[in-house]
């Protein structure tokens, strides 16, 4: 008989759940659970978006029966470091500028309906993050409705040290939940917050002790499910609108960056790295 | 406000504690990637670590080039 892990990729071995070589999802009394694990961080590339739009197409079918979405890692490191910056980097190596362009897009489009489906379900979404929280893992987390951090846990957008702006709907998601000096410092100096400045800026709604994120994301769908679900997703309507225009307009700004030259130079210089601190210019 | 000295021996207890090394074998003056072995994500790590036990705020590029533990002292320190 095949274990989870020997079926073949893609294989939903139930109704309600599901596990890839990315990520895997379960609906379980009534809360979602969506685990990440692909090694080294999670790295978004295009196995891990295969995968998210796998759950993304899923989840129409599961919120019926579910109230809440807990968005976690199971790794060590953390919770996202973002885009899979090595696979982009080879790909685009292989391409001519106008076809690699086309396949940035593409990449941003497929990403951006996945996150735009999570941030408008009819469900309460809560990512229980750890550790790095880079770019695009910041970015699904953003997507989430409450954000729940370890004190270990380290929010970073590092976009600009390679020549982009964040390409996830970062920076729209980050503006509606945040003041525009917290947004531009993060954005332009390209820095990590940890988890208690997180707390203090009211990006994040709770930080709790190492190893716990996950327990109490948990303990937090409990209470939700409490609630009048009409009432829930009438409330999650009106709170949070998702920023459709400026979601698109960062996708024409992120195409029109990414064929210069500064950013090849960046993301060939990140790839090629050996030093302990590659995130740094 | 504690002394420089004082911030540097914290952090050397602090570091020979999380990295599970005996505390006499790290001095102030060594390269702490090269003694602790440590990579990217556990730099990320002790700056975290370091930023909570001081109650300071970090910036990143304030440690580039940083290699050091009396130099990550000092920034520490100028910022208690």
């Amino acid at each position: 008989m095949r274990t989870l892990q020997e079926q073949p990729r893609g294989e939903s071995h139930s109704g309600h759940s599901f596990r890839g070589q990315a990520l895997s999802w379960q609906l379980k009394h009534g809360t979602i659970e969506l685990a990440l694990y692909r090694e080294p961080c999670n790295e978004l590339g295009s196995l891990a978006l295969d995968e998210l739009e796998k759950f993304a197409r899923a989840l129409e079918s599961l919120q019926p029966e579910a109230h809440a979405l807990i968005i976690y890692s199971e790794l060590k490191c953390g919770f996202c470091a973002g885009a899979d910056l090595r696979e982009l980097y080879h790909r685009w190596q292989g391409m001519a500028k106008a076809e690699g362009l086309r396949g940035v897009r593409d990449f941003l489009e497929r990403i951006h309906k996945v996150l735009n489906t999570i941030d408008a379900a009819p469900l309460t979404t809560i990512a229980a993050v750890h550790g790095v929280v880079f770019g695009g893992g910041f970015e699904l987390a953003l997507a989430c409705d409450l954000i729940i951090a370890d004190k270990m846990a380290r929010f970073c957008f590092p976009e600009l040290r390679l020549g982009l702006i964040p390409g996830f709907g970062g920076i729209p998601r980050l503006k509606r939940d945040l003041g525009n000096g917290v947004v531009r410092d993060l954005l332009l100096t390209g820095r990590s917050f940890n988890a208690t400045k997180a707390l203090q800026v009211g990006l994040v709604s709770q930080m709790v002790g190492e190893g716990e994120a996950l327990r109490v994301a948990r303990a937090t769908a409990v209470q939700l499910s409490k609630f009048d679900r009409e009432t829930a997703i009438a409330a999650k309507r009106f709170i949070k609108p998702v920023p459709q225009e400026e979601l698109r307009q960062e996708i024409d700004i992120f195409c029109d960056l990414f064929g210069r030259p500064v950013v090849q130079a960046g993301l060939k210089k990140f790839v090629e790295s050996t030093d302990a601190q590659p995130y740094l210019p | 406000m504690q002394t420089a000295d004082q911030t540097l021996d914290e952090i050397l207890t602090l570091a020979a504690a999380h990295f599970k090394v005996p505390r006499e074998t790290l001095g102030p003056d060594d390269d702490f990637f090269k003694t602790l072995g440590v990579d990217s994500l556990q730099t990320l790590d002790l700056l975290t670590r370091l930023e909570h036990h001081f109650h300071v705020e970090l910036p990143d590029y304030e440690l580039e080039g940083v290699s050091d533990f009396r130099t990550l002292a000092s920034r520490i320190q100028a910022r208690l």
